[in-house]
């Protein structure tokens, strides 16, 4: 079994650290990628090590590694290369590009050759279809592929060249890149600047450019009304002739309605008549703008007031809750005996 | 190929896309330059009610397909409750035909992480999330650079620009798997569980990421907000049409001449868009397309008029979704499209429900049985009763969006099945593929 480095612990606690102290499941995902980056995979050490961090148990790990695409169960090669064989792409090129992949390394979808370099998978969608067919290695993307152009990129990653990629950073190995979806920035001097924007991308922009297009009327300073007059200046503004009549008057919301009305009315928007709030409800009827110590007394608040995850349940499902609604069922007498009860409550 | 006409190019509107042009607009420095941040210097100076009131006042519609309006829901959060309020991005692009965020987040990623700002302020959240989608690497790297740089400028992190208030925002990579586009499933994937959907209500608006009241916008949407707060609400509408309002960002791909992205006012035509693109490719005639992604029932050449807002899609039978127009020609085969798109729909269902889970599980091997020439009348019954069963009856809108191709590619071009039935069509796929299809 694999032991985790130093680095990697100290990662864990960062990625930790991005979430509100009682959340620390929302960790899972970028440390599932974290193990990943060490191994090359999520191992059973690996999901062990989420599962210690988290104080989680290896079941509820394991049930959320396997459940998304992106974390590998098996030693992936340096280089994953994923081939788009959704509608678009397929009908452009992409099966063949798929097809000739596979017949040229001697694997198939999600398996890695024997030299231990290149792990191929067919993809679904990417997200690339106006550059289709695309395939991404460690998933930057190759543009506008054929299966001449598929073969000469494996080969030269088999024979430890780097080629270029359409449009995003020089490659890195499927490790590195797992560490930047752990959520780290990429380290590498110059690469976040890699990559220039696709011709596709910009053709209507272009277009429009060319002919001198552009939205019309667009007034950086038209000023934001303000629904309570009177309470807060409106933003200063320069004195300027606007461009178009376009610019709305700085005047009170049209309706004149009261911020407790319209708040109800917000809340129910198909109630007829508006609806007073709860009891005990605030509603902000001054034009304070709430403070920063407000807001986080109310983070701290709501914090604890809602339970943290627990075994399989999302947030806010109470089992409390549960059992209380099983004995007033029962005492109301529609319940059909608390052996069934349970059995239903599992 | 011949140059669109002077009144179709007057219907481009860029506005989300109009920094893509400056290479080195990703970088904060250029950004401001561009208007950068001028947004958030206004709004922060603003009550927080008015932005919801300017938001609604726009018709900004949620870009993501469903075209909820923005501030309505962003007035459904409860004001005053004493809990935290959190702002949720999806940015799990992934809608087959889908590709307009990836490059918004790669080129501008300053100009969402100005509106996450911006409808945080608005909504009273401290926290915000991006959730992008695992495989979307570059747009990640831009993006995570992006908020590094503005907390160093103090647009994020405590006493924003010296208002008191204070936003923490993360960049999460998702891992891989379609469903977490849908809201419910996302948070679900956020809070660190398997993506699956959620019973609802309770909505997100009251019990959202960690049951506490949130928004969950897409990217486009809250891309668009700076815009609004900058120009106003009347400019906003004076693109687009009376209830789909503003400029959207249409993304064609397939059999046309220049595919690629395509900023217009809602509303505009699908003739009008391939006019723009430079016209179908030589050869290629228009057969079948998507208005906005796979999920949205085709339309074919007869709706080359549509308007493409979220009304006109409707009135013609299908969704307007997230206008990723995929356009197929006379030479692409609708059945194996169907197919290819329903194996999709197989390898994303989260298993949760079994119509879902299940009837993709089916219809996929129905399809291949036909494609392989072997095939019967009875199957192409078979596939409508099992969209009847899946339609409404799954869990989430995942399965409805699976039915979509197979009821209207069945409405469309029934002939195309029949000649694969009766002999006229040679089979696609080789009987290899058949095992367990019987």
């Amino acid at each position: 079994m694999t032991v985790f480095t130093d680095e990697t612990r100290t990662r864990a606690r960062e990625i930790i650290a991005r979430y509100p102290a009682d959340r620390s499941r929302s960790a899972l995902l970028p440390l599932l990628h974290l193990v990943q980056a060490e191994e090359g995979y999520v191992s059973p050490a690996g999901v062990a090590f989420c599962a210690e961090v988290l104080g989680l148990n290896k079941a509820q790990v394991g049930a959320v590694a396997s459940f998304y695409t992106m974390y590998k169960r098996r030693p992936t090669g340096d280089w994953l290369v994923s081939v788009c064989t959704n509608t678009m792409c397929n009908v452009l090129g992409g099966q063949e590009v798929y097809d000739t992949l596979a017949e040229h390394l001697g694997v198939g979808h999600d398996e890695t050759t024997a030299d231990g370099k290149v792990t191929l998978e067919h993809a679904e969608c990417l997200a690339a279809c106006d550059y289709g067919p695309v395939l991404t290695v460690n998933y930057d993307f190759f543009d506008g592929v054929d299966p001449q152009t598929a073969v000469g990129l494996v080969d030269e990653l088999r024979a430890g060249g780097r080629p270029t990629p359409s449009r995003g950073a020089r490659l890195c190995t499927l490790k590195e890149m797992a560490i930047q979806l752990a959520g780290f920035a990429d380290e590498r001097e110059g690469a976040v600047a890699d990559g220039v924007p696709g011709e596709p991308s910009l053709r209507g922009l272009r277009l429009a450019q060319q002919h001198g297009v552009s939205a019309p009327g667009f007034d950086p300073n038209t000023p934001i009304r303000s629904g309570k007059a009177g309470d807060k200046p409106a933003p200063a503004t320069p004195a300027k002739a606007t461009p178009t009549g376009s610019t709305a008057p700085d005047v009170p919301a049209p309706d004149r309605k009261s911020p407790e009305v319209r708040a109800a009315e917000t809340r129910q928007p198909d109630a007829k008549t508006a609806v007073p709030d709860a009891p005990g409800t605030k509603v902000p009827v001054d034009g304070a703008a709430p403070s920063s110590g407000d807001a986080q007394a109310a983070q701290d608040a709501g914090a604890a007031a809602n339970r943290p995850a627990g075994d399989g349940k999302p947030a806010g499902d109470d089992a409390q809750a549960q059992e209380r609604n099983l004995r007033e069922a029962e005492s109301s007498g529609h319940g059909r005996g608390s052996a069934n009860d349970k059995g239903a409550q599992k | 190929m011949t140059m669109p006409a002077a009144e179709i190019l007057g219907k481009l509107t860029p506005v989300l896309t109009k920094r893509w042009l400056s290479p080195d607009a990703w970088r904060i420095g250029t950004y401001e330059k561009l208007d950068g941040y001028a947004a958030l210097r206004k709004a922060i100076k603003a009550h927080p009610d008015d932005l919801i009131q300017l938001i609604k006042d726009s018709g900004l519609r949620g870009r993501g397909g469903a075209g909820f309006p923005t501030g309505l829901k962003w007035g459904f959060i409860p004001q005053g409750d004493g809990k935290p309020h959190y702002l949720v991005v999806n940015a799990d692009e992934g809608e087959p035909g889908t590709c307009k965020d990836l490059p918004l987040m790669t080129h501008d990623p300053h100009s969402l992480v100005e509106g996450v700002i911006i409808a945080s302020y608005a909504i009273r959240a401290s926290r915000a999330y991006i959730y992008i989608r695992g495989e979307a690497v570059h747009a990640a790297r831009r993006l995570r650079n992006a908020v590094n740089e503005a907390y160093a400028k103090g647009y994020l992190g405590r006493d924003i620009l010296g208002s008191g208030f204070d936003l923490d925002l993360v960049v999460h990579s998702g891992a891989g798997a379609y469903i977490c586009g849908e809201e419910t499933a996302l948070l679900d994937s956020l809070e660190g569980f398997r993506g699956q959907p959620r019973l609802r209500p309770p909505f997100p608006a009251t019990h959202g990421l960690y049951a506490s009241p949130t928004v969950v916008n897409n990217v486009g949407t809250i891309a668009s907000v700076p815009y609004i707060v900058l120009g106003g609400a009347d400019w906003w509408k004076s693109m687009g049409t009376e209830k789909s309002a503003g400029p959207m960002i249409y993304s064609l791909s397939g059999r046309i001449a220049n595919p690629g992205q395509y900023e217009c006012g809602l509303g505009i035509t699908l003739r009008e868009l391939i006019e723009l693109a430079g016209g179908m490719q030589p050869g290629h005639n228009l057969k079948f397309w998507t208005p906005g992604g796979s999920s949205t029932p085709l339309l074919t050449a007869e709706h080359l008029d549509v308007p493409l807002d979220f009304e006109g899609v409707a009135a013609a039978g299908s969704i307007l979704g997230t206008t990723a127009t995929q356009i197929f020609s006379d030479q692409d085969c609708p059945v194996y499209a169907t197919y290819r798109w329903l194996e999709f729909y197989h390898h994303e269902s989260c298993g949760k429900c079994t119509p879902c889970r299940e009837g993709n599980y089916w219809m996929v091997r129905v399809y291949r049985r036909i494609l392989s020439g072997q095939g019967t009348q009875a199957d192409l019954d078979t596939l409508l009763d099992t969209c009847d069963n899946i339609l409404g009856r799954s869990f989430c809108g995942l399965g409805d969006g699976a039915t979509s191709p197979v009821t209207s590619s069945l409405k469309y071009f029934k002939q195309d099945y029949l000649d694969y039935i009766e002999g006229r069509t040679a089979p696609k796929l080789s009987d290899k593929q058949l095992v367990g299809a019987h």
